[in-house]
């Protein structure tokens, strides 16, 4: 996109329903200052959200968090997403979602659930989660999901302590009955950033890891679909992050904030406006946060001239701040960036540290 | 790779999209949409009119016949054409066929 071009119409909107959640799980990519529960949108509020964003261009609403089934009102407000037109997903831990409320959900028009799994090694999932019995009670609540008919996939977020068992993760996903694996490095924000060094897998490690998944895409081809997220801090080129600022989807936090993407908070020069005093359009159109990094005007050296600016977008605008200190610079994961050793520096600085838990 | 376990597309089973997957308009996107996990895709003109046949009520082959009637075509030409969509959407385990 360049300026001349007429706004794009989002395709997607994340909607971290609350950030409360009862695992700990290290890479967790909420923000360290996590929205009070009495700060939360109420149903209504998200219904009109809904309503405005498929107004919008949006089709697919991504119900997240923290858990989303922490909210009594889980099942008013996928009824809700249904009534807007959205295609719902279902972003959960499984851990304190019932059957009962599965039901509901599924009653409620909702099309599409998303476990998270850490591991297949059950003590070591749990340790992971940072709560005890967390693995059985995914096992269960994911057989309870096909069993209700709705179609599943399986989220693993891959690191040091388990990345060497993505086959086995595989096989778990498959036996669970999911049509669909999404495997995920992790991406260092929030609580990633900060247990970085003990969550940083090696290159060799990575390498075998993306070689893995490339033998398990063949080798299931028509039983499972596995997507990858690729560990950008060993690739040569940025990730598009978010398919571009301000170009394909929006994220509303717990308390109405609305984000480009869900770390965009740690860039300390944006001014985000609320749903509970702008509309959804005019955030998407007018709000400075979305304005600040759209299309490409906004770049500097290497970017502005490089041919893959509109294939990347620069890369992540957070990652750039976070490593650099510029929000402005090439994501520094891209080697032509002249921040790159930092990146390198970083990868290098793995160690067996205790995990500082996400605790909300 | 020494294996592909591509789905196979049985001529007389009844295609339909899974649940999960919905095919919708969009006037914000210009057209048809496929709503599938965690991913949308724009269907073009003859996608929409073999979707819309995909009820798993109509065998392939009765697709088949009735595009190639109402569309005055080849039926070989449909044919490859709708095996080709239906194996693609299939391994995507986006559609499945209902014997």
């Amino acid at each position: 996109m360049t300026a001349q071009d007429p706004l794009p119409a989002p395709l997607g909107l994340l909607a971290e329903l609350t950030h409360r959640c009862p695992l700990g799980c290290p890479y967790c990519s909420n923000p360290l200052l996590l929205d009070k529960r009495d700060d939360e949108l109420d149903a209504a509020t998200w219904a009109r959200v809904f309503r405005e964003a498929a107004a919008l261009g949006v089709l697919q609403v991504h119900l997240s968090g923290g858990e989303p089934a922490a909210r009594r009102d889980l099942p008013e407000i996928v009824k809700a997403a249904r009534e807007a037109g959205l295609y719902s997903n279902l972003i959960t831990s499984a851990v304190g979602l019932t059957p009962t409320i599965l039901a509901s959900l599924a009653d409620a028009g909702l099309d599409h659930v998303q476990i998270s799994i850490q591991d297949s090694d059950e003590p070591s999932a749990d340790h992971i989660a940072g709560y005890k019995g967390a693995s059985a009670r995914k096992r269960a609540l994911a057989v309870e999901v096909v069993r209700l008919g709705l179609p599943l996939t399986i989220n693993m977020v891959v690191h040091r302590a388990n990345i060497g068992r993505i086959n086995p993760m595989v096989e778990l996903a498959l036996s669970l009955g999911a049509s669909r694996v999404e495997i995920a490095h992790v991406q260092y924000y929030g609580w990633a950033l900060k247990n970085r060094a003990a969550l940083m897998p090696t290159r060799e490690q990575v390498t075998e890891a993306v070689r893995q998944v490339e033998f398990l895409r063949e080798k299931h081809q028509g039983r499972i679909v596995i997507d990858a997220v690729v560990p950008d801090y060993y690739a040569r080129f940025p990730k598009p992050c978010v398919g571009g600022w301000g170009r394909r989807s929006l994220n509303v936090t717990p308390a109405g904030r609305v984000l480009p993407c869900h770390a965009a908070e740690v860039i300390p020069e944006l001014e985000f406006w609320n749903v509970r005093e702008h509309s959804l359009a005019e955030i998407w159109r007018l709000s400075p946060a979305f304005a600040a990094f759209r299309g490409v005007g906004w770049m500097e050296e290497p970017c502005r001239s490089c041919s893959r600016r509109e294939q990347d977008f620069g890369g992540c605008r957070c990652q750039a701040f976070l490593i650099t200190g510029n929000a402005r610079e090439a994501d520094p994961v891209c080697h032509l960036s002249p921040s790159h050793t930092l990146v390198e520096q970083l990868a290098a600085a793995s160690e067996d540290t205790a995990y500082s838990y996400r605790r909300s | 790779m020494t294996e592909q376990s591509s789905a196979v597309v049985p001529p007389v089973g009844r295609p339909r999209l899974v649940r999960g997957v919905r095919l919708t308009h969009s006037e914000a996107h210009g057209g048809w949409v496929l709503l599938a996990p965690e991913r949308v895709f724009k269907a073009d003109a003859i996608t929409v009119e073999i979707l819309k046949r995909c009820n798993g009520e109509v065998t392939l082959d009765a697709i088949v016949d009735e595009l190639a009637n109402t569309f005055a075509a080849p039926r070989e030409r449909i044919h490859a054409d709708v095996v080709t969509l239906l194996t693609s959407l299939a391994d995507k385990k986006l559609l499945e066929f209902q014997q």
